[in-house]
C-alpha cells in the first residue's frame, strides 16, 4: 500500500513541479504487472524496461487453460497495477477469480489496469457455433495468438499505450521502447520468414490447436489433430482413426508442446514413421529462454524435421 | 501487407475488450447430478453420539448435505447464475432443484470495487471457515461429505448474513474475515433466527504460498460461534422411546485446515497430488429441554438439564491424478464422540462408546472438464454396525465454464 502512497505523492508532486513551470526529469515508476501466461511477461519486459516489475502466473510447462487460482495468485493480483494477458476466455478457469477475491478494483474487466492481447488482434477460428459438443472451444476465437509474431506488433503498441495512461510521467519511455522493440522485430519477422520459406505447404499434425497460429503464419498445412476435440485427451480410439487417416494422407512431422504429454505424439510418430516434435509453447521452454528465441527454435526444429 | 492489415485491425479493437460468458446477460451453468447406491442396510447414517443436524426426520435427510440415499437418485442439481452487477458489485445465485421446491442455496452479492483488499458481502452464501466448506458438492472429490462437517454443519455452514474479508498487501497470501448471520441452520436454530442481531457470528484466517513451482498450500483456522434457541431433534431416548429435544445455549467450534497440492511443474494437466485435512472442535453448553414421552414408556418428563459436550473430529483425504482424467483418492474420518454432561439423563441416548468412523476409495474418471463419472467404495461405521457402501456417481456441467477456487 505505502508503494501506491508514494506514486499518488510522487504523481502530485509532478504536478507542482510543471505548474512552476519547471523541467522535472521522469519519476521512477514501479508498475506492479503480473503477467498470465511468459510471452506477455516478456513483452511488458521489453516494453516497460526498468519501469516495471513484472511477475508471471504461469510457466512455459504448465498448461494455461488449467491454472488454479492458488494463494499466492491471489496475493500478486492483489498488488498488481496491470494484468496482461491473452484474453479471449483462455484464463476464464482462474482470472476472474483473482479479480474478484483480490480486493484489487485497478485489475478489475474493463478497467486500465486489465490488459487483453486477444483484444487487439484478429483472431483465428472463431467458432461459427457455440457447442460444448465441440470440446472446449473459445467463443472469441482461438487464443494462442502468441505464435504469430507479427500479431505481437499490434499487442506490443496497444501495450505501450496502456502503460503510458498508467504512468503518464514516462509516457515517452513506454513509446521509445515500443519503437526499438517494433524495428527489432520486424527485422527478424522478415528472416524469419525468409529461413522457413521451405515449411510452407508442409502437413503436419498436431496435439491441440495451440499452432494455429503458427501454421497460419509459415503457411503449413495442418492435416489432423491428436485431440478429438479441443481440450479433450487423446484416447487410443480416436489415436488409431488419425492413424488410418494419416495412411491417406501423409504429413511430415506430429507437432506436441513442451508442457503437454508426449505420450499420443510418440505412439502416432512409432506408428506413422514420422517424426514427433516437441516445440517450445511460451518463453521457458526448451531452448526459448526469451521471445526471440522461441520464434528461432520454432523454425530451427520444424526445418529440421521437414528435410527429408 | 499483413502487417499492415493486423495494425488496422488493432487501431478498430484496441479499447474493446473480447466478449465472454452471454455477453450482459449472467452466466449460466447447470450442475447435472446423480447417483446409485448401494448398501445392505440404511446407508450413511449419522455418526453416532452427535446432535442429529438434519433434526433427525427421516425424511428430512435431503436437508443433510452430504448423506447417501440407498437406490438411483438425483442428488443435487443446481442451476448457478452470476455476473458482475455494475462496476463494482458481482452478484451469483445458486438454486437447487428438488422434486417439489427450488431452494436457494447461495444468493448473495460481493463488492468488487472497494480496493485495498477489502472487499463484503451480503445475502444467503456459503461461510468461507475451513477448507471445503465453500465449495458446491459438484468440486468435492468425494461422493460424499466428510463426518465432521456432516456432524458440526449438517453437511456445511451457510449464512443469511454479511461478510467481510481483507487480504493483506503481502506476498505471502493473508486473508483475514468474519462473518455475522442470522444463524438459523445448524449449529443455528430456526428460532434463533427471529431476533435482532446475528444467530452466528464467525472469523477466519487463511495462509497460503507456493513452494518452488511444484508445490503450492493453504491453512487456516476459523471460529465459529452460534446461540441456539429451542434446536430441536427428533431421537429415540435412552429407553428407546422416541421423544423431540430441543438445546438452547451456546456452540462454539473452532476448526483447522490444510490443502497442500504437488504438480510436477505446476502442470495439473497430466498428474497431481492433492492433501486435504480439516479438524474440528466443538463446545456446547446450555439446556436440553424434551417433550413429555412418560406415558408411552420413556425418560422424559418436559424438564429440562444442564448440558455440556465436547466432541471433535477430523477428515484426511488425499487425491492423486495418475494419468489425464483419470483420479484415486483415499479419504479417513474419523469422529471423537468425547464428553458430554455427567449427569445426563435426556442426553443419555447420545453416549457412545464408539468412535464413528469411516474409509473411503474413489475412483473417477473425467471425460472432458465438463463431466466426471466416479465409483466410490467406503467402509462405514457411523454407527456400531460397519457397512460396506459402493456408490456410482456423475456430475456434468453444462454452460459456464465455472471457475473453481484453489
Amino acid at each position: 500500500m505505502w508503494k501506491k502512497w508514494s506514486i499518488d505523492r510522487l504523481a502530485a508532486l509532478m504536478w507542482v513541479v510543471a505548474a512552476l513551470g519547471m523541467t522535472a526529469s521522469p519519476a521512477q515508476a514501479d508498475i506492479r504487472v503480473l503477467a498470465c501466461e511468459p510471452e506477455w511477461g516478456a513483452l511488458a519486459r521489453e516494453i516497460a524496461g526498468d519501469l516495471a516489475t513484472v511477475t508471471v502466473a504461469t510457466t512455459a510447462h504448465q498448461d494455461p487453460h488449467r491454472v488454479e487460482a492458488r494463494p499466492s495468485l491471489i496475493a500478486a493480483a492483489r498488488q498488481a497495477d496491470l494484468l496482461v494477458c491473452t484474453g479471449a476466455e483462455l484464463e476464464i478457469g482462474w482470472l476472474p477469480l483473482l479479480q474478484r477475491e483480490s480486493g484489487n478494483p485497478r485489475i478489475r474487466p474493463g478497467q486500465a489496469g486489465h490488459f487483453e492481447a486477444a483484444a487487439q488482434v484478429g483472431l483465428l477460428e472463431v467458432p461459427v457455433t457455440l457447442d460444448r459438443s465441440q470440446g472446449d472451444i473459445h467463443a472469441a476465437g482461438n487464443p494462442h495468438l502468441h505464435l504469430d509474431p507479427r500479431r505481437l506488433l499490434p499487442v506490443a503498441a496497444a501495450l505501450a499505450g496502456r502503460f503510458a495512461g498508467l504512468d503518464p510521467a514516462n509516457a515517452g519511455r513506454y513509446r521509445d521502447n515500443e519503437r526499438r522493440f517494433a524495428r527489432d522485430w520486424e527485422a527478424r519477422i522478415a528472416d524469419w520468414e525468409q529461413r522457413a520459406a521451405p515449411l510452407r505447404g508442409m502437413p503436419v499434425a498436431v496435439h491441440h490447436r495451440h499452432w494455429a497460429y503458427l501454421i497460419d503464419w509459415l503457411g503449413m498445412e495442418d492435416v489432423v489433430d491428436l485431440e478429438p476435440k479441443p481440450g479433450v485427451d487423446p484416447s487410443a480410439a480416436h489415436l488409431a482413426q488419425v492413424l488410418d487417416r494419416l495412411k491417406h494422407r501423409p504429413v511430415r512431422a506430429v507437432l506436441y508442446a513442451s508442457h503437454q504429454s508426449a505420450r499420443p505424439a510418440r505412439w502416432i510418430s512409432q506408428r506413422a514413421d514420422i517424426p514427433a516434435i516437441e516445440l517450445p509453447f511460451t518463453v521457458g521452454g526448451p531452448r526459448a529462454d526469451s521471445l526471440p528465441m522461441l520464434y528461432d527454435t520454432l523454425i530451427e526444429r520444424l526445418l529440421a524435421a521437414s528435410r527429408p | 501487407m499483413n502487417r499492415i492489415a493486423l495494425m488496422g485491425a488493432c487501431v478498430c479493437l484496441a479499447s474493446t475488450a473480447v466478449a465472454a460468458g452471454n455477453e450482459f446477460n449472467p452466466d449460466i451453468s447447470l450442475i447435472l447430478q446423480g447417483r446409485y447406491v448401494h448398501a445392505d442396510a440404511e446407508a450413511g447414517g449419522f455418526p453416532v453420539g452427535f446432535f442429529p443436524a438434519s433434526g433427525g426426520h427421516e425424511e428430512d435427510d435431503g436437508h443433510e448435505h452430504g448423506a447417501a440415499g440407498r437406490g438411483f437418485s438425483l442428488d443435487h442439481s443446481e442451476l448457478i447464475l452470476s455476473a458482475n452487477i455494475d462496476h463494482s458489485l458481482f452478484g451469483l445465485a445458486t438454486l437447487a432443484i428438488e422434486d417439489d421446491a427450488v431452494e436457494v442455496e447461495e444468493a448473495w452479492f460481493q463488492t468488487t470495487g472497494l480496493g485495498y483488499g477489502l472487499s463484503l458481502k451480503g445475502g444467503r452464501f456459503l461461510s468461507q471457515i475451513g477448507y471445503i466448506n465453500e465449495q458446491h458438492a459438484h468440486a468435492w472429490d468425494f461422493a460424499d461429505q466428510s463426518f465432521v462437517y456432516r456432524a458440526m454443519f449438517g453437511g456445511r455452514l451457510l449464512h443469511d448474513g454479511v461478510q467481510a474479508r481483507w487480504l493483506a498487501p503481502t506476498p505471502m497470501f493473508l486473508e483475514l474475515g468474519f462473518e455475522a448471520a442470522r444463524g438459523q441452520f445448524f449449529p443455528g436454530s430456526d428460532e434463533d433466527g427471529d431476533r435482532s442481531g446475528a444467530g452466528t457470528r464467525a472469523a477466519f484466517v487463511h495462509l497460503g504460498d507456493d513452494l518452488g513451482s511444484s508445490n503450492s498450500w493453504r491453512a487456516g483456522l476459523s471460529w465459529i460461534e452460534s446461540s441456539p434457541r429451542d434446536r430441536h431433534a427428533h431421537v429415540h431416548d435412552a429407553a428407546d422411546v422416541e421423544t423431540e429435544v430441543a438445546f438452547s445455549g451456546e456452540s462454539r467450534i473452532w476448526v483447522a485446515d490444510l490443502v497442500w497440492k504437488w504438480a510436477p511443474g505446476g502442470n495439473m494437466r497430466h498428474r497431481y497430488l492433492k492433501l486435504q485435512a480439516e479438524y474440528m472442535h466443538r463446545r456446547e453448553r446450555g439446556e436440553l429441554a424434551c417433550e413429555d414421552n412418560l406415558a408411552d414408556g420413556g425418560l422424559c418428563d418436559e424438564a429440562s438439564e444442564d448440558w455440556r459436550s465436547s466432541q471433535s473430529g477430523f477428515y484426511a483425504q488425499a487425491v492423486y491424478q495418475f494419468m489425464p482424467r483419470w483420479r484415486v483418492g483415499y479419504r479417513y474420518d474419523r469422529m471423537n464422540p468425547g464428553s458430554l454432561s455427567a449427569d445426563a439423563v435426556i442426553a443419555a441416548w447420545l453416549h457412545a462408546d464408539h468412535d464413528p468412523e469411516r474409509h473411503t476409495l474413489m475412483l473417477d474418471f473425467s471425460p472432458s472438464e465438463f463431466s466426471r463419472l466416479r465409483f466410490q467404495l467406503a467402509r462405514d461405521a457411523a454407527t456400531e454396525e460397519r457397512e460396506t457402501i459402493a456408490t456410482l456417481q456423475y456430475i456434468m456441467s453444462l454452460g459456464a465454464h465455472g471457475a473453481h477456487k484453489f
